[in-house]
């Protein structure tokens, strides 16, 4: 079966991509692609030019699901196979859960979190390892609107602090504004890019904002370009 | 036989109050007969055989048996067997115990393994236990060895087969995590593969030790010169059948003990796991 169709994506270092497309259209498959975990695959992904032969720990992701460890606690799960008896990996986890906000919970399991708490968990254990690219499949998806804003937050200063790459797959559209300075619309059967859109502009930005705003129908009416070229061709089709 | 008892009990209906009331008296009158059964029991037997009833030799008395274990017991006897017989049981259970584990660490990471090993052990599986006593006798002569030989080959199997459904039972998602994470093969099998098969591995510990305990009475009883299994072969052909019931009641205690002590570390070291309890 195929998912995805005639990708052409480049990405620059330090550059914030959001994916935005209807379920199902192969946001996961591509990023599965990018992260090395899918090697059945037509065509070339290079990261500095060398084909990608399978994960490492340069490029981090950030799964749909939380896929915690059960049998660890929550800080043992943001080590993994890091000692937490190493000073060093010690702070760092603890400067996460707070990060996070999940202090309290450092000796909880996973069965004892509610699933936007695990989620917390996976992105801090993505974190720690302070890839040089992050892959982020809906990671915000089961938090509420104030977590979920805090994270954003949280995300933009480590993107803005170290420069990590990061492509962020999300089906809402004011989190691809907010955060990418490059929104790729994918349409889907078969699953193709139908539109990049530079966002020009500054952070910090407010959603609020008239220019925000602005920038948010333009995207919103890209997507509804998308629904009526789906119309359009399975009209002709018939 | 529980699901089914399960299945046709009546569900509660909401609002009958004198029902719940009802079933409530009915279940401390089944503990009742519960508790009082094991005691009607042992009060009818000692009666029948304090009447003469039936010949002690035959069915001792449980006061008898209880004066024939006060006498194992004062002179230390009782122990020592214990103690051989203990000290068998766990060195067959390591020794199967191990070599199983390895081999199904072995099938279970390696498909060509499983296909030239996995049928040979499947045919080995299903010979009795019993019937292989005659011939390790025969080869080893009634020595420690056979003894050893014979726990080991009994507590084998249930390691091998939980160990090997262990390792394929590993989640393709936190493996796909550890691959994300880039955990050698080492730290794979350390911090995947072994936490995630654990629950198998303590059921297969468990099958095991229980076999290994049931093929510790066949071990002894084809020849030895001590142990809780020759106290009971002496015993009999001693005409001490209080002696023999001594013996029974030893192993079936002993054996109990052994099983509690793993279903506590099942308990405490899989107390992450998120599953039915019942
Ligand atoms: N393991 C698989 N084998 C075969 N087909 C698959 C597999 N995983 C996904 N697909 C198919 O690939 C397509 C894209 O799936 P994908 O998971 O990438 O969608 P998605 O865009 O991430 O959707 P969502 O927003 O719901 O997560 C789907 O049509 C799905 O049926
Ligand atoms: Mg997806």
């Amino acid at each position: 079966m195929q998912a995805l169709h005639n990708i052409e994506l480049d990405v620059q270092e330090g550059e914030f991509i959001t994916v935005i497309g209807p379920s199902g259209c192969g946001k996961s498959t591509l990023l599965r692609i990018v992260a090395g975990l899918d090697l059945e695959f037509q065509g070339s992904v290079t990261l500095d030019g060398r084909p990608i032969g399978g994960p490492g720990i340069d490029k981090g992701f950030i799964f749909q699901e939380p896929r915690l460890f059960p049998w660890l606690t929550v800080e043992k799960n943001i080590a993994a196979d890091l000692s937490l008896r190493s000073s060093e990996v010690r702070r760092k986890v603890d400067e996460l859960i707070e990060l996070v906000r999940l202090t309290g919970f450092e000796k909880a399991y996973p069965k004892e979190l509610s699933g936007g708490m695990a989620q917390r968990v996976s992105i801090a254990r993505a974190l720690l390892r302070n890839p040089r690219v992050l892959l982020l499949d809906e990671p915000f998806g089961a938090l509420d609107a104030f977590t979920r804003a805090h994270m954003q937050e949280v995300l933009l200063d480590i993107w803005q602090r170290n420069g990590t790459t990061m492509i962020f797959v999300t089906h809402d559209i004011d989190e691809a504004v907010f955060l990418g300075n490059r929104i790729v619309i994918l349409k889907s059967r078969p699953g193709e890019i139908r539109a990049k859109m530079n966002v020009d502009l500054p952070h910090p930005r407010k959603k609020v904002n008239s220019s925000f705003q602005t920038f948010r129908y333009q995207v919103l009416s890209e997507f509804e370009k998308v629904d009526e070229l789906n119309w359009g061709e399975s009209g002709a089709g018939i | 036989m529980a699901g089914q008892s399960e299945m046709t009990s009546p569900v509660p209906v909401r609002g009958s109050k004198p029902g719940a009331k009802r079933a409530r008296a009915r279940r401390r009158v089944d503990l009742l007969i519960a508790s009082a059964l094991p005691v009607l029991i042992l009060a009818v037997w000692q009666t029948v055989g304090s009447i003469g009833l039936v010949e002690s030799m035959f069915l001792p008395t449980p006061w008898q048996i209880v004066k024939g274990f006060r006498e194992l017991a004062v002179t230390g006897e009782l122990f020592q067997h214990i103690g051989i017989s203990l000290g068998r049981a766990a060195v067959g259970f390591s020794v199967g115990g191990a070599a199983a584990f390895v081999m199904g660490i072995w099938t279970g990471f390696s498909r060509r393994a499983e296909d030239m090993i996995d049928p040979s052990v499947q045919w080995l599986r299903m010979i009795p236990n019993l019937a292989i006593g005659p011939l390790i006798i025969l080869w080893f002569g009634f020595s420690e060895t056979s003894k050893i030989i014979i726990i080991a080959v009994g507590s084998f199997f249930p390691i091998y087969i939980n160990t090997f459904l262990g390792i394929r039972s590993v989640d393709n998602k936190l493996y796909e995590v550890s691959r994300v994470l880039s955990f050698n093969s080492f730290q794979q099998v350390r911090r995947l593969v072994l936490p995630s098969s654990l629950p198998h591995l303590l059921l297969g510990v468990r099958l095991s030790l229980a076999i290994s305990w049931l093929s510790l009475v066949v071990a002894e009883l084809i020849g030895a010169s001590s142990g809780v299994g020759h106290l009971i072969l002496y015993a009999s052909q001693n005409a001490r059948t209080d002696l023999v019931f001594v013996g029974v009641i030893v192993f079936a205690v002993v054996g109990k003990a052994v099983d509690s002590l793993v279903r506590y570390l099942d308990r405490k070291w899989l107390k992450w796991r998120d599953g039915y309890r019942g």
